[in-house]
């Protein structure tokens, strides 16, 4: 039986770790080496590095950033934030992905996920997707780190993703992201019953036990950030309360 | 080519970084390589691979690498396939029907159950008897849709589950092929590829 994953996920600007609110007010945390050596040691079963830098060298840092963190990481690591292209792709996992996510360009072309999946296998392509809750009913699908609402629905995006080959779901709340108030399950539900590949929940935990709700709710992996980043809990933690609550964990 | 250096052959397309970045943490001075020679004349290789199975004999075919590897492995020098790697051994696989394997042995790589999350992209336990010169017990990082159900005659097989047994590693002598990502397997993965660096070393050294 697959055991199931936490993972401590790494926003990074300009080669260096940082944290925000809804994907803005960014503070620095820390460096990436360090943040990923840190919590493989704690018990992280992958690390997702996304690159938030608005820039062309911002860019250029996170290559030199995927090649540092694979030298220290005997753990998956999942690159992404800004990939556009399939030679973006190529560019990433040459420097030391294992998978590479794609989110708002896949929105505008589709295809780039048949691309990436035909190029690189599914199990390389990760389509990730931030979704807004509409009067809570449905959620639609935002782009452009939160600033654009698109007409998708986020559920059929998610099924259209994995019949073009995405072989991972990475789903953010845009509405409970940085904002500590859980995952919202009703979201990872409804996408874990509509994809056959694994779900990653993302956005809002602030406690263990939010990765333990999420992980109830039909995920397949939790991955979080300020939860780490403040030292408030390590992964063994988190780990120690999955475990309590008879979910098998890695150790 | 010192008894050190490992060569890691280029399959097309493959996550190399990690490969060699696993090689090296485990203390092997690894380098990528891509012709026949490397598969002839190196003492220790790894078949690393990530993809479909076509595209990935294709490569091999069209370097003219599928008979030299066949028989590096069934001569049993040491070899080391990884995920992918593993079940190009094998005759087939229903990834991509009418492409033949290296044809090792006669086992073919059927995809998972659709009971479950396909593809396999997360740890899994490992489950192997003390015969096992390589392989431990524990937990090690997969990432696949296709897998062996049986294991070939003649081989040590280390087996997990997902939606029903697999075959996750298979050894014979110093040839060792694992379905999971022993680059990736955390300080489980760094010590089976140390161990296997040692044997293979003492293998070449003593020819």
């Amino acid at each position: 039986m697959l055991i199931r994953r936490v993972i401590p996920c790494l926003d990074c600007r300009d080669g260096r770790v940082v944290k925000g609110v809804k994907f803005a007010e960014l503070r620095e945390v820390g460096s990436p080496v360090e943040c990923a050596g840190t919590y493989e040691a704690q018990g992280a079963d992958e690390i997702v590095l996304l690159d938030v830098s608005a820039t062309p060298q911002g860019r250029e840092h996170h290559l030199e950033t995927v090649r540092d963190v694979r030298d220290v990481l005997s753990i998956p690591l999942t690159v992404g934030g800004g990939v556009r292209s399939v030679e973006n792709a190529r560019v990433l996992l040459e420097a030391g992905a294992d998978k590479v996510a794609v989110n708002t360009a896949a929105v505008d072309d589709p295809s780039l996920i048949d691309e990436l999946a035909g190029r690189f296998g599914c199990q390389c392509t990760v389509l990730a997707v931030d979704a807004a809750r509409n009067h809570d009913r449905d959620w639609c699908v935002v782009v452009q780190s939160g600033r654009k609402r698109t007409g998708l629905d986020a559920v059929a995006w998610c099924r259209e993703g994995v019949q073009r080959g995405a072989g991972e779901i990475l789903l953010t709340s845009w509405d409970r992201d940085g904002t500590r108030s859980g995952y919202d399950l009703q979201l990872l539900a409804a996408v874990s019953r509509a994809v056959t590949v694994p779900l990653i929940a993302s956005g809002g935990a602030s406690c263990p036990e939010h990765l333990l709700e999420a992980l109830q709710a039909g995920a397949d992996a939790v991955l979080a950030a300020s939860i780490f980043h403040e030292a408030e809990y390590t992964v063994a933690d988190v780990k120690n309360c999955l475990a309590r609550s008879g979910i098998e964990v890695r150790r | 080519m010192a008894a050190k250096t490992i060569a890691v052959l280029r399959t097309g397309v493959a996550n190399l970084a990690s490969v060699l970045a696993g090689l090296r943490r485990a203390g092997a001075d690894a380098r990528v390589m891509d012709d026949v020679r490397a598969v002839e004349e190196t003492d220790r290789l790894v078949l690393p691979g990530v993809g479909s199975f076509e595209a990935a004999m294709t490569q091999l075919r069209s370097r003219g690498l599928v008979e030299p590897l066949a028989q590096r492995i069934r001569a049993g020098r040491p070899t080391l396939a990884i995920c992918l790697g593993m079940q190009l051994l094998g005759s087939g696989s229903e990834e991509s029907p009418n492409v033949a394997g290296l044809n090792v042995f006669r086992e073919r790589a059927t995809r998972f159950d659709p009971c479950v999350r396909v593809p396999q992209l997360g740890w899994n336990l490992i489950a192997t008897d003390s015969t096992s010169r390589f392989i431990r017990p524990g937990c090690a990082y997969f990432a696949n849709s296709y897998r062996f159900t049986g294991a070939p005659v003649g081989w040590q097989p280390a087996w997990s589950d997902h939606g029903g047994r697999f075959v996750a590693a298979l050894e014979r002598g110093c040839v060792l092929a694992c379905q999971f990502h022993p680059e990736l397997s955390g300080a489980w993965g760094v010590a089976l590829l140390r161990r296997w660096l040692v044997a293979s070393e003492a293998e070449v050294v003593g020819c």
